[in-house]
């Protein structure tokens, strides 16, 4: 789960991580009111999950309430890179001395956590990282250790950070690891991490991943809920809990584990269509979890055609095909279905569907994963 | 032969008191793998179908002598189940698990890798591991798994993906080709074993004449893999990488599978593969029917 900037921020401040006193706003109004107990000048940011804010303009600073109201009323509805805007943050802004980066991520390659830190921040990383790769400092961290406070401060004199931010900035990389950790973040970045004339060190900005398998341990994490970056459909699938991504392909795809709907995507694609989901409907999938994922895909307007591609392991044939049988009673689908059954209990499932007496438009069954491509392709097109 | 597991691996399955541990568990009995025990703290002394149950990795350890463990538990008891079994001594671990947060499973790693050098972890969010004919842990479906020939050629399997690999099985099962192993090592961010680690293994196997191997986007596995076969294995492979059309940034389903900026492409992995002298395959077919190619040579 991304985070927005606002929300990444609130994040921080559990961990003690210091950042600008600010609030969000969703209307003018609203941006008045948190500009005024932020204290002038405020800092108007467009919320939205991409980069380069500033220089599309969703980025203001502003003196007053006559220009709160005129940079809040521009930003809001802003498109940035195809990312509508819906909310604001208003914070005071900050005098700038320097701008630093620190960002911690899992290295999978080492299998162990990786810090990088830079005194050149305020830039996107990668650009850092191929005009003067020396200015980043890379540490691995054991995720048994952690990482200590000696260690932290080691990385700071290493990146050349000037000695009055040390003490601070050793402090934020030691929280920022502690809310990187307990926090089940997969990415937890501050740029820019600034240093105040007055030697403080604090966070202008957040961009926090939370990784969603460790949502059972983390109650505070439903305030983040809501606002979201998900489309209609994509939101519809969420409710039914079901691994769905939207793309905007003709051929809408249903398939059991990761790996096979990733690969139904690519075959569909060889054979000159295109997917306009991916759809993951795991495994043990019973009848409900079919019915509903077919529900997910008549609701898209573009699917033209459906490819149902299952290869029975823990899921079994007979409760997917009964899973398509309830589906086409309860709804009424748009777009005939092609679907190739293979593994466990496939010949009850096939049985199944004949025995449904469904006409062949509607419905036809197709033996290899290549030939339903073809098939689900050539009905879209 | 075989790598990992054979006809000699005593298992036992921690969770066998769960649904899935149970479902999974006897299904890995019926197809003949020796499981000697169940783990289910709190209920020991009951027995599942005529399986033991134990209260500790360590009692069952005691008791049947068992040297491999299927951990079918939920996420939160994942990790504790897996020291658990290392703390015991058992010396492979099969966690089928989804959903395990990934500081966890970096920590389980490490650890692992520090204090218990002897265990290897396969998994977590993985089929499991057959040997056809000789032992199946997991959720793999053993039927659909062609059981080694005499004398070979037979081809060992490593799979990032479930139903990849059942559809890989499946692929060779259709032409008759014998597998040696068939290895999942499962999604996750941080699996216990990776791709080189069975590459090396098949490459040592005199039973294993060939390798397949399936990957997906995300990460470097596949890339660390093409560089280890081009130094090491002279067994000749062909391969399948999945989410060709999988855009950036989302994650497709499994948690490591995702295309970060111009990383981890599935396109990338492709063509570091053709390099090593890898047969690549456009979908998992074709990776089927290069297979056939290739064993049609030896």
């Amino acid at each position: 789960m991304d985070l927005f900037e606002y929300q990444g921020k609130q994040y921080f401040a559990r961990y003690d991580i210091p950042v600008s006193p600010g609030g969000p706003a969703d209307t003018v109004d609203e941006a008045v009111k948190e500009a005024a107990s932020a204290g002038y000048p405020v800092v108007v940011k467009a919320q939205v999950q991409v980069g380069g804010r500033g220089k599309a303009g969703g980025i203001k600073l502003a003196d007053n309430e006559a220009e709160v109201r005129e940079h809040a009323g521009n930003i809001l509805g802003m498109d940035i890179k195809g990312h509508v805007v819906r909310r604001l943050w208003v914070e005071a802004a900050s005098d700038i001395d320097e701008e630093y980066y620190v960002s911690f991520t899992l290295d999978r390659s080492e299998k162990k956590h990786l810090m990088m830190l830079s005194r050149e921040g305020g830039v996107e990383i990668e650009v850092v990282a191929e005009e003067n790769p020396d200015a980043i400092v890379k540490l691995h961290i054991d995720p048994v250790d952690g990482l200590s406070e000696a260690v932290a401060r080691q990385a700071c004199i290493e990146a050349k950070l000037p000695e009055r931010a040390i003490d601070g900035a050793t402090d934020i990389l030691v929280k920022l690891y502690r809310c990187y950790d307990e926090g089940d973040c997969d990415l937890a970045e501050i740029n820019p991490l600034i240093l105040k004339p007055t030697g403080e060190v604090h966070a202008l900005d957040a961009k926090v991943t939370l990784d969603g398998n460790a949502e059972f341990r983390h109650p505070e994490w439903d305030a983040f809920r809501g606002l979201t970056e998900m489309d209609d459909r994509e939101k519809m699938a969420a409710e039914k809990d079901l691994q769905y991504i939207g793309l905007d392909g003709t051929v809408g795809i249903i398939a059991n584990g990761a790996g096979l709907a990733m690969s139904t995507l690519d075959v569909v694609n060889q054979v000159g269509g295109s997917a306009a989901n991916f759809l993951d409907i795991g495994g043990g999938a019973n009848a409900d979890v079919m019915a509903g994922a077919l529900e997910v895909i008549n609701f898209d307007e573009n699917v033209k055609s459906i490819f149902i591609n299952i290869f029975g392991g823990i899921t079994r044939g007979e409760e997917v095909a009964k899973g398509i049988v309830e589906a086409m009673g309860r709804v009424d689908l748009k777009a005939p279905i092609v679907i190739r059954l293979d593994g466990t209990n496939a010949e009850e499932g096939r049985q199944i569907l004949l025995d449904a007496g469904i006409p062949e438009d509607k419905l036809r069954s197709e033996p290899t994963m290549l030939e339903a491509a073809r098939a689900a392709v050539a009905l879209a097109s | 032969m075989a790598i990992f597991v054979d006809e000699n691996t005593k298992v036992i399955v921690q969770g066998l008191t769960g649904g899935q541990g149970k479902y999974h568990g006897l299904r890995n009995r019926d197809y003949g793998t020796q499981v000697v025990g169940g783990v289910t703290p709190g209920k020991g002394g009951q027995d599942v179908e005529g399986i033991p149950i134990f209260n500790s990795v360590a009692e069952a350890v005691e008791a049947t002598g068992a040297n491999a463990s299927f951990a079918a538990v939920p996420p939160k008891f994942a990790s504790g189940a897996i020291m658990e079994a290392a703390e015991a001594g058992i010396g492979f671990v099969v966690c089928i698990t989804e959903g395990i947060p990934a500081q966890d499973e970096a920590k389980v790693f490490n650890r692992l890798v520090r204090d218990f050098p002897g265990t290897r972890l396969l998994g977590p969010n993985c089929p499991g591991i057959i040997s056809p004919g000789k032992c199946n842990i997991g959720i793999t479906a053993g039927e659909i798994a062609q059981n080694p020939t005499a004398g070979g050629p037979n081809v060992g399997i490593v799979s990032r993906s479930g139903t990849l690999t059942y559809q890989a099985l499946y692929e060779l099962k259709q032409r008759g080709i014998g597998v040696s192993t068939c290895v999942g090592i499962g999604g996750d961010p941080v699996p216990g074993t990776n791709f080189i680690d069975c590459l090396s293994e098949f490459q040592n196997d005199p039973e294993t004449h060939a390798i397949m191997m399936l990957g997906e986007i995300g990460g470097s596995a596949e890339e660390e893999a093409a560089e280890y076969i081009a130094a090491n294995v002279t067994k000749p492979m062909s391969a399948y990488i999945a989410g060709v059309t999988a855009p950036a940034g989302k994650k497709m389903g499994h948690a490591g599978a995702i295309v970060s900026g111009n990383k981890g492409t599935a396109q990338g992995k492709m063509d570091a593969l053709a390099a090593a002298g890898v047969k690549v395959g456009l979908n998992p077919t074709e990776a089927g029917e290069l297979m056939a190619e290739i064993v049609a040579a030896l």
